[in-house]
């Protein structure tokens, strides 16, 4: 489904993707993880063509997608940082990015699901970080489309509305969608996720599943599994 | 590009700072009608104003609008348009928002005070067109700074820098030089330097209309000999026109190979 090939990055001196090649198979949860300033934003903001790659190639479903626009159609993305303009409405917010895409959506469910109704009429500057995020939320997830980017979506969520977003992410993957994920909860990943991606240096450093990757590894624990990889990077760039 | 200007004029026509813009320009214009009852004075006066201010309020909202709407923008950006539909909606929300201020602030009293009738009509339509005009140019330079610089403090610095150089350091220098030079003929060199600052070009455009002109000396009748004409008019509004222009075909430059 996604197909990334070469992927060169660099901003100024600094080389953050490097000849990074991916590819995405249709359907599934897929996480990608890496340390700090590993690449997982430059790579997730290439496919949103927010960031413009110096060299390599973007295909969904066997189409170049580069300096395209109208692919972000059968698209939805989550932002890190949810900040709205401070001036709209919750409900006129969601309508104006209603109004922005020529397909339908269901907001009201995930409204509803959300708990968002007493706040509809409240201006988004008046908004907690966790309401805010909540808002976000409806936002990507009121289109239905083929691939869905979640830049750590479990930011500020209490509990509850954590288990309604695991419930949301499993419904559109049994609908055969594709999900891509970056986050630092490992138990997120643990539970959630079908395939990890891990980066590092602006190379992909391991890919598969989670099983394989407590294998490779010889953890029982992802977080170690993780933290594994991580420390031998660590001890070959100081031996370096 | 329709829809995203749409809701940055809805967004700004409810922010507090449009109105605190539009009710200055009100009680201004009040004042100066109430005050002086020589339409051409007060014109004078409010153009000494406009010129001024206009660009350094178009400067502030152009860049703090862009970097406070940075993560909006960004949200903007995954979906389906184009990127130069989204800056350049917002561009002309900004501009357009800001213009309405001024001609409802300015506008109101002149309307109230019935000078629709008088004689000045003409001079102060030109007035509002040139304070448009100044609006479009510095929010779209701002446009530009920010563009160019992800550090908010440096880039609010930069246009401030940019607001202080056409309004002030521009001038200053271009003095110098005259008095400098005061034994050589300067006709052209007048001519093509107040052409190079919008600011600059703004004033002597309305002065001139305004028959000030006599208190210039030589300069100001050859600046009248040109400016005076509809063919300077012309040439001075297209002048005004490229300062829109360039900004925005650099602003299309950059958004093409920008990361966000």
């Amino acid at each position: 489904m996604i197909e990334i090939k070469n992927l060169y990055k660099k901003f100024g001196k600094l080389t953050v993707l490097e000849e990074l090649n991916l590819t995405i198979s249709k359907g599934g949860i897929f996480a990608i993880l890496g340390p700090n300033g590993s690449g997982k934003t430059t790579l997730i903001k290439s496919i949103l063509g927010m960031i413009i790659p110096n060299k390599g190639e973007i295909a969904i479903d066997g189409e170049n997608i580069l300096r395209k626009w109208k692919y972000r159609n059968n698209l939805n993305y989550l932002p890190q940082v949810a900040n709205f303009p401070s001036n709209l409405s919750v409900k006129e917010l969601i309508e104006m990015v209603k109004n922005l895409r020529p397909k339908k959506a269901n907001s009201q469910e995930l409204i509803d699901l959300f708990g968002l109704p007493p706040f509809m009429n409240k201006k988004l500057g008046n908004l907690s970080g966790g309401t805010k995020q909540k808002v976000n939320l409806v936002l990507t997830f009121m289109f239905d489309s083929d691939l869905i980017i979640l830049d750590e979506p479990t930011t500020g969520l209490d509990p509850i509305a954590l288990i309604h977003l695991k419930e949301l992410i499993s419904k559109e993957k049994a609908k055969g969608k594709t999900i891509l994920v970056t986050t630092h909860i490992m138990s997120f990943v643990d539970e959630m996720a079908d395939e990890i991606v891990f980066l590092l240096d602006g190379k992909i450093y391991f890919k598969g599943s989670v099983d394989a990757l407590k294998k490779q590894t010889d953890q029982e624990n992802l977080e170690h599994a993780i933290a594994n990889l991580i420390e031998k990077q660590y001890q070959t760039a100081t031996s370096k | 590009m329709l829809k995203i200007l749409k809701y940055s004029i809805y967004d700004l026509l409810r922010s507090r700072w449009s109105y605190v813009y539009f009710i200055f320009y009100l009680m201004l214009s009040f004042s100066l009608f109430f005050l002086n009852s020589d339409i051409d004075k007060a014109i004078i006066t409010l153009m000494n104003v406009i010129v001024v201010l206009t660009p350094l309020i178009g400067t502030i909202f152009g860049v703090m609008y862009y970097y406070s709407s940075k993560e909006f923008t960004e949200l903007l950006l995954a979906q389906p348009i184009k990127r130069s539909k989204i800056f350049m909606g917002q561009y002309i929300g900004i501009s357009l928002s800001l213009t309405l201020s001024l001609v409802l602030g300015v506008g109101i009293p002149f309307v109230i005070y019935g000078l629709f009738k008088s004689a000045a009509v003409f001079d102060f339509t030109l007035l509002l067109v040139v304070g448009a005009f100044l609006n479009f140019i510095f929010v779209a330079l701002a446009y530009n700074i920010a563009l160019s610089i992800n550090n908010k403090i440096k880039g609010f610095g930069y246009a401030i820098l940019m607001w202080l150089t056409f309004a002030v350091i521009y001038d200053a220098v271009f003095m110098g030089l005259l008095i400098h030079y005061n034994d050589y003929p300067l006709d052209k060199f007048t001519l093509i330097a107040t052409m190079l600052n919008p600011i600059d070009l703004s004033r002597i455009l309305i002065l001139l209309k305004l028959d000030a002109s006599a208190l210039l000396g030589y300069t100001g009748a050859f600046l009248q000999s040109f400016y005076g004409t509809n063919m300077g008019l012309i040439v001075s509004l297209s002048a005004l026109s490229m300062w829109i222009v360039l900004p925005i075909l650099r602003m299309s430059s950059k958004l093409k190979k920008k990361d966000f």
